[in-house]
């Protein structure tokens, strides 16, 4: 009935069977070893790995307990397959064979219930977590928290301070040990406003605002990206946030007041034009209410904010 | 005349896209040139083209999906490529409008027209063989479902030479694909080449479920049914279920961009967010649509190649059905940033854990299937252990990903990118090589070449790991996903094992490309002359390598579980024949109808059109389609008669002739 | 050796097309495919529901429901639309009866209302289009041409195939694939009309609230 096997090519170079499958198994055990290794030693400690904010912290001890609790279950499932695939092979003359053994209630019950009880405590730390680190949500803190407007640009980044009436582009100071209270919109496509090491990203749309609360504890730098893919300059679309000693804040604030020009509408309709990799830049003064014109759509629209209830979008001309 | 096509439409000054669209228009024209000088025209037409077969179609939906994984891996490494040359201010050699359309091309081509075609073409060629039947329920709509996705195919490769593809992503968010933000015609491209396949595709759901419900061998009731026809059924009810919403959805998105309307725009009230939600509505069914079925095929992999019983029929299927209902639960996880809140975000991530439970009763069943067990290890039970190991790290990232303060900084990360390539080259890629290996021999009358088979799921293997374990180490360090350049020179030695990993993988793809030339050159000594190679234990196996037309020349009578396997164990097996075979009785067969190839020519030539705005092409092809389908309506003798003296003759040609048809 | 811990059932079905029965018949394969084709068309309006549901209140300072919505002409389109499945359901019945003549009748009738449908419908859009309420004006409107609109190039597909169906009867006569035919239609007009009614309600009746 059985084909008779063909002869196996000189993947390995072993000979017998039993070898071959042993190499194989050595072989693996090392590939995958070595990846771990690599992978590990490659791994600096960046990004999320590194957090400097309650937030990002809270987030990676998250990620390190569900991770614990799944490997608890996820170690031994790959080491019983590899051993189960091993020892029950054909050669092996010593392995029990049970042909007909093809089901036992006392193991599907077991079965079901180790991932379900896995899921049943990873659900409850996440309905717990998701409501502790709501983005919305502000942070427990008993420092009076600052507010930033963050708009996403073709391809850069807009922060107005609207309590100190400056802005500025791809670069966010913020006083360190500080929360800060974001609204976020975009005056174009979809973007998402991270910064790894703070914590929480969230999307930034046209039309409406999106929230987010985080803090740096320490002063430092921390790169920030777009994480929500937006066009050809997308890779350019990076900012820095420097947290400065809570008490230079304010030095910070009167200097940026001193230098550079005003972001009034004709500035900010230039802003909106399309351009990359655009140099850190600080306005001196800006409409505290530019936010929810940008949100309205009105920023640049002078006749939709005349017009108000009776503006009529025009009709775009289908065919590019 | 010719709408908004110029000749400023051929990229010219792209000696990349130039020199890739060269390449696959000659090598076609070769192939064509090959066909016509060999005169197998004909031939190709009667018996291919215009074939109803459930066989050759699942033949061609997989040689369709075996090219098109070409052009989609070709796609692959060159992202690889240019992430780990443009590092720290090198700009690379794929300038952002091009990395872009590659990028969205990469995960477009890879999920429409080689995931889904492979599943679909394997689920095509198996099912009715498995159900003991002779065809599907509607044997015609099964060719105008294949030559459909292929009027898809071609309209996406049509982009690479004609045009430009979209910029977006393979999910075209608005409002970036929107006509204010993406006016050319790749979203245009992207737009109807998925609708007309995905028309083929809903078909294709609405058939095999009418097969797999109504047209069973008698005595196979449902929990006598193979659990590869359990998954294909659970599958295809997810296609009948969420491919309708991708219809409405990307209709919307085409009425944004071609009549002005504001479903999505930024204006108007458009709601960018609302499609956000309706895509992934579909999108996550959809990849429970392709990894269902390869459940299916690892749970006849390792029953057969363990020689024992499937462990937990019966919590295998409960399983499946869980895993169908709860697919529909969970999209909210694909955008847990987009601001939802924390109530909304908790329950869609718990039940993203919930889907884990029956996956992980899956798992945990395969072991106890091996588990006293006889292993052998052919090349399917290699990619089948593959799978078991990689996957479960994939669940797991998964489960990671599905906290949604978690997710909140690995979001578009690449150790999403890591996540889902882990669930789907580890799942879905893994599983169509141990099915295509499985079942080549059925559909051809000879095994692959073991050795290249075992090389290719090495190089595989080892080149997954090598390409996306750096990914997540380089997603929890803060890169984010489609970057045409990188600006941190730390991450490059983790991107160049990542290029490896790519390079690793095109050897395996080599091997498969070799081993089929190999196998094809030497397939004397491997012919399956007994219909069954690995001593399986369902009804295709009782077949001839491969099979006559019809399949079964008597339906066979089902009285077990594991019907072949039954009928082997009970002596009634001859040693060469099959199975034991009462008197035959006449019936019919569907005659080829070559409606199916007919209705992607208008489809492509509507689809085109529509592209380039040719309007009296569109509507010259939209009623040449409505007269081809009323001439089609019209005609009769669609069926052809076997009378039994036939079939006797046939059976008997067939047996002294030593199985091969 | 499932089978002996879970007993199958005492006796196989031998109903063709239920449990053990075999394969079904050409009929009832026939119409349940269109079943399910119809159970996937249903879904794909009830996108389109979604994305009304979600817009309905996105009039972008432009015309809203309750100012363009006419619910007299409404009802009279619902009404036609309504009487057309019964219509329609005779006709089936005397086409199941091979009775041609009757079936003739019932047909034509079905269309005429159909098409009285139809014109009512495309006369609605084509003053809201005048009166600079098209579907680009707001994602209300865009929501609400699609969704009724689609639901009328069904109306309108539905029309073409009886007027086809009719000549399949006048010239193939009332023969079992023919009747199999007709039988899809029935079901694709009567699914119109249960889409028609949450189309109605969702969209006129709750509209002008």
């Amino acid at each position: 009935m059985r084909v008779r096997p063909s002869p196996t090519s000189g993947a390995t170079g072993c000979l017998r069977a039993n070898r071959r499958v042993g190499c194989r198994r050595a072989g693996l055990r090392w590939c995958l070893v070595a990846c771990a290794a690599l992978v590990l030693a490659s791994c600096r400690k960046t990004g999320i790995l590194d957090p400097q904010g309650p937030v990002a912290s809270a987030e990676l001890l998250l990620m390190i307990n569900t991770t614990e609790i799944m490997l608890v279950v996820v170690v031994p499932v790959i080491l019983a397959t590899l051993g189960f695939t091993w020892w029950y092979r054909e050669s092996n003359t010593r392995a029990n064979h049970s042909p007909e053994w093809a089901y036992q209630g006392g193991i599907e019950f077991v079965v079901w219930s180790i991932p379900a009880l896995i899921v049943i405590l990873v659900g409850g730390v996440a309905w717990i977590g998701s409501h502790q680190l709501d983005p919305k949500e502000p942070l427990v803190s008993n420092t009076k928290p600052i507010r930033v407007d963050v708009v996403s640009l073709d391809w850069k980044w807009l922060f107005i301070y609207p309590d100190q009436r400056i802005a500025a582009v791809n670069q966010l100071v913020v006083p360190a040990g500080t929360p800060v209270s974001f609204r976020l919109t975009s005056a174009t496509v979809m973007n998402s406003f991270f910064v790894p090491q703070l914590g929480s990203q969230i999307y930034t749309m046209a039309g409406m605002a999106t929230n987010l609360n985080l803090q740096a504890d320490k002063p430092g730098t921390f790169p920030g990206l777009s994480a929500q893919f937006s066009g050809d300059g997308f890779a350019d679309m990076r900012f820095t946030v420097t947290a400065v000693p809570a008490g230079d804040f304010d030095g910070w604030v009167a200097k940026v007041r001193g230098t550079g020009s005003a972001l009034d509408d004709p500035v900010y309709a230039e802003l909106t034009k399309p351009s990359r990799a655009v140099t850190p830049t600080t306005y001196r003064s800006v409409d505290p209410e530019l936010f929810g014109r940008i949100v309205d759509q009105t920023a640049l629209n002078p006749e939709k904010a005349r017009a108000g209830r009776a503006w009529c979008p025009p009709i775009r001309q289908a065919g590019g | 005349m010719l709408g908004r096509l110029t000749w400023d439409a051929i990229p010219f000054n792209e000696p990349i896209a130039m020199a890739a669209g060269g390449g696959a228009g000659l090598a076609v024209l070769i192939v064509l040139a090959i066909i016509t000088k060999n005169g197998w025209w004909p031939y190709l037409w009667k018996e291919w083209l215009t074939s109803v077969d459930h066989k050759r179609i699942g033949i061609m939906y997989t040689l369709l999906a075996l090219i098109m994984l070409l052009r989609g891996f070709t796609d692959a490494i060159m992202m690889r490529s240019q992430q780990a040359i443009a590092i720290g201010g090198a700009e690379g050699y794929l300038p952002p409008d091009h990395y872009n359309q590659i990028f969205s091309a990469h995960g477009a081509i890879m999920i429409f027209f080689v995931a889904m075609p492979f599943v679909v073409g394997l689920m095509n060629f198996v099912v009715p063989l498995q159900l003991g039947v002779r065809d599907v329920a509607f044997p015609v709509l099964n060719s105008v479902s294949f030559w459909l996705t292929a009027s898809g195919s071609l309209l996406i490769n049509l982009s690479l030479v004609i045009g430009n593809f979209a910029r977006t992503g393979w999910l075209v968010y608005p409002p970036l694909s929107e006509l204010a933000y993406s006016p050319d015609v790749g979203v245009d491209y992207y737009l109807w080449s998925l609708q007309i396949s995905g028309v083929g595709t809903l078909l294709a759901g609405i058939n095999m479920v009418s097969t797999i419900l109504k047209l069973r061998a008698p005595g196979m009731i449902y929990f006598r049914m193979p659990v590869f026809c359990w998954t294909a059924l659970a599958s295809n009810m997810l296609i009948i279920a969420a491919f309708p919403i991708l219809t409405a959805t990307l209709a919307m998105l085409l009425f944004d961009r071609y009549l002005g309307m504001h479903f999505f725009t930024n204006d108007a009230g458009g709601s960018a967010m609302m499609y956000v939600n309706l895509i992934w509505a579909w999108g996550h069914p959809e990849v429970y649509i392709l990894v269902l079925p390869v459940f299916g095929v690892f749970s006849e992999v390792i029953a057969t190649f363990s020689g024992k019983a499937l462990f937990g029929y019966r919590s295998m299927v409960l399983a499946t059905l869980a895993i169908c209902v709860l697919s529909f639960m969970v999209w909210l996880h694909h955008f847990f940033t987009m601001g939802a809140s924390a109530d909304v975000n908790a329950f869609f991530g718990i039940m993203s854990m919930v889907i884990a439970v029956p996956t992980g009763v899956k798992v945990f069943n395969w072991l106890f299937t091996l588990f006293h067990g006889r292993v052998r290890f052919k090349p399917p039970l290699l990619w089948s252990i593959g799978f078991m190991v990689t996957f479960v790290i994939g669940g797991m990232t998964g489960v990671l990903l599905a906290v949604p303060p978690v997710d909140f900084v690995l979001h578009n990360s690449v150790f999403l990118v890591a996540h889902f390539h882990n669930v789907i080259i580890g799942g879905v890629v893994f599983g169509l090589m141990a099915g295509y290996n499985y079942w080549f021999p059925k559909a051809f009358g000879f095994t692959l070449h073991e050795g290249w088979g075992k090389a290719s799921f090495w190089c595989w293997f080892i080149g997954f790991y090598l390409a996306f374990m750096p990914l997540y180490a380089l997603g929890l360090m803060g890169m984010t996903r489609r970057l045409q350049h990188i600006s941190d020179p730390d991450w490059r030695p983790l991107l160049l094992v990542a290029e490896l990993g790519a390079i690793v993988i095109f050897c395996g793809i080599l091997c498969q490309i070799v081993q089929l030339y190999v196998s094809i050159r030497t397939r004397e000594h491997r012919r399956d002359l007994t219909g069954d190679p690995w001593n399986g234990r369902t009804l295709e196996w009782a077949t001839s390598s491969p099979p006559p037309s019809y399949n079964f020349a008597v339906m066979p009578q089902v009285d077990e579980i594991d019907a072949f396997w039954e009928m082997k164990r009970k002596g009634a097996v001859a040693a060469r024949s099959g199975y034991e075979t009462p008197g035959y009785e006449t019936f019919e067969m569907p005659r080829n109808s070559p409606i199916g190839f007919i209705t992607a020519f208008f489809a492509v030539m509507i689809g085109f059109a529509g592209i380039w705005h040719i309007w009296w092409m569109a509507i010259l092809g939209f009623l040449a389609a409505v007269v081809s389908a009323a001439v089609f309506g019209w005609s009769e003798h669609r069926e052809f008669e076997i009378s039994a003296a036939e079939i006797e003759r046939m059976e008997q040609a067939r047996l002294a002739g030593g199985g091969a048809a | 050796m499932t089978d002996t811990i879970f007993p199958a059932a005492a006796r196989t079905e031998l109903v063709p097309g239920r449990g053990g029965g075999g394969p079904a018949s050409t009929r009832t394969v026939v119409a349940y495919g269109f079943w399910i084709f119809l159970l996937s068309d249903i879904i794909m309006f009830s996108g389109l529901f979604a994305a009304y549901a979600v817009l309905s209140g996105n009039t972008a300072d432009g015309p809203t429901g309750r100012e363009l919505f006419n619910l007299r002409s409404a009802f009279i389109e619902t009404a036609f639309l309504l009487v057309s499945s019964y219509t329609c359901g005779l006709g089936a019945l005397s086409a199941e009866q091979q009775r041609r003549d009757r079936f003739y009748l019932f047909a034509a009738l079905t269309f005429i209302l159909g098409a009285a449908f139809l014109f009512i419908e495309l006369t609605e859009f084509a003053g809201m289009v005048h009166e600079g309420a098209g579907p680009s004006r707001s994602a209300f409107l865009s929501s609400f041409f699609t969704l009724v609109g689609m639901h009328g190039a069904h109306v309108t597909s539905g029309l073409l195939w009886l007027v086809y169906m009719v000549a399949q009867v006048a010239v193939k006569g009332l023969r079992p694939h023919v009747l199999r035919r007709l039988l899809c239609f029935s079901l694709f007009w009567h699914a119109l009309d249960i889409v028609w009614v949450g189309v109605f309600t969702m969209v006129y009746l709750m509209g002008i609230r």
